[in-house]
């Protein structure tokens, strides 16, 4: 995270808005001149005077990552504009489900190996290896998604978002940060 | 005979405005859920919404209203990570599921290839097959008398 409010380089939002680049320009730590693209898509999506919003909300060492956020859901609607991210997440929960059918027929399997007869000293209770078919400990919760008329928070009306399959492969860029965070991701505190 | 049913879309009453026959904003955002236009307003803007509308085939357009208001819900519950939070849990889950049915199918594996030792160090029974013993449940001794008594006769 560097600073870029200096005499020589402006940030890249302030070179987009055609701007000076103050002393503690908000944007400047987040948005390198190195990284036009970052706030070029930021703002075509959110907006400066939205995004500048959402940022003073929030503590400063929450704004990386919700700058990495932003500029993440930013990129995913400039090459998708239908879906943007919701496109990645029905994608993803498709996955999810396939996996989860998967890992129950290989439970089963399993069972059936134990089960059925066929020696074997995994069977045999107190062995070393013994039979234990595996779940999936976090099973992904549908993801509520009201059509028009629709209001989210519905009691019935909980229901996947059925996007269809995008006609390419998962064209979605990596995700800014690690994926084995260790804390929590829901940073601001909520909850869907 | 009056109505009291208001003409406007969710859009032109948050914004205070007149909603015009061709309101590029009244077919998705319809004033019976105010909320919906609240939260992508909050988030995106109406001139940036109204924008993203535009530029979509009208068949398309429902599909964009909806998703914009997904993420600008997630965004408003979680202020720091959207929906990209969303994203990363999908992931995590996914790997989750991927090592947890890699260690399954290795027990498989495993439960396969030593059934498949035991059976080959198992003697060949004249006029028995393999699996007809293993359902009767005969331990191997038993097998080798039958086996004799049936060459030799009863012992």
């Amino acid at each position: 995270m560097s600073s870029s409010s200096s005499y020589n380089s402006p940030c890249a939002a302030c070179k987009f808005l055609r701007r000076k680049c103050m002393p503690g320009c908000i944007f400047a730590p987040y948005f390198p001149p190195e990284e036009p693209q970052k706030f070029a898509n930021v703002h075509k999506i959110f907006g400066a005077s939205n995004v500048t919003k959402l940022l003073n909300e929030l503590l400063p060492h929450q704004r990386e990552d919700a700058v990495n956020s932003l500029a993440y859901e930013a990129e995913a609607r400039v090459r998708d504009p239908v879906y943007g991210c919701v496109g990645a997440i029905s994608f993803l929960q498709r996955q999810v489900q396939r996996l989860q059918k998967e890992l129950d027929t290989a439970n089963a399997d399993l069972i059936r190996y134990a089960c059925n007869g066929i020696p074997s000293s995994a069977a045999i209770p107190g062995s070393n290896n013994p039979v234990q078919p595996v779940t999936l400990r976090q099973r992904a919760a549908p993801l509520e998604f009201g059509g028009v008329g629709r209001p989210i928070g519905n009691e019935g009306g909980g229901a996947f978002y059925q996007a269809p399959l995008p006609p390419y492969p998962f064209p979605y860029p990596p995700l800014p940060w690690n994926d084995s965070f260790g804390g929590d991701f829901n940073g601001g505190g909520g909850n869907m | 005979m009056s109505t009291t049913i208001s003409s406007r879309c969710a859009a032109c009453k948050y914004l205070r405005r007149r909603c015009p026959p061709d309101c590029i904003f009244s077919p998705y955002f319809p004033s019976n859920d105010p909320q919906r236009f609240a939260c992508v307003h909050r988030i995106y803007g109406a001139s940036n919404v109204g924008k993203m509308i535009q530029q979509t085939p009208t068949e398309m357009r429902a599909q964009v209203a909806d998703s914009l208001y997904f993420e600008s819900r997630c965004r408003i519950q979680d202020p720091v990570y959207g929906c990209v939070g969303i994203i990363s849990l999908l992931h995590l889950q996914i790997h989750n599921a991927e090592s947890e049915l890699a260690k399954v199918k290795a027990q498989i594996a495993f439960l396969n290839s030593d059934a498949n030792q035991e059976l080959s160090f198992r003697p060949q029974l004249e006029g028995h097959s393999i699996v007809n013993n293993l359902c009767t449940g005969q331990s191997s001794v038993e097998q080798q008398q039958i086996a004799s008594s049936t060459i030799h006769g009863p012992l």
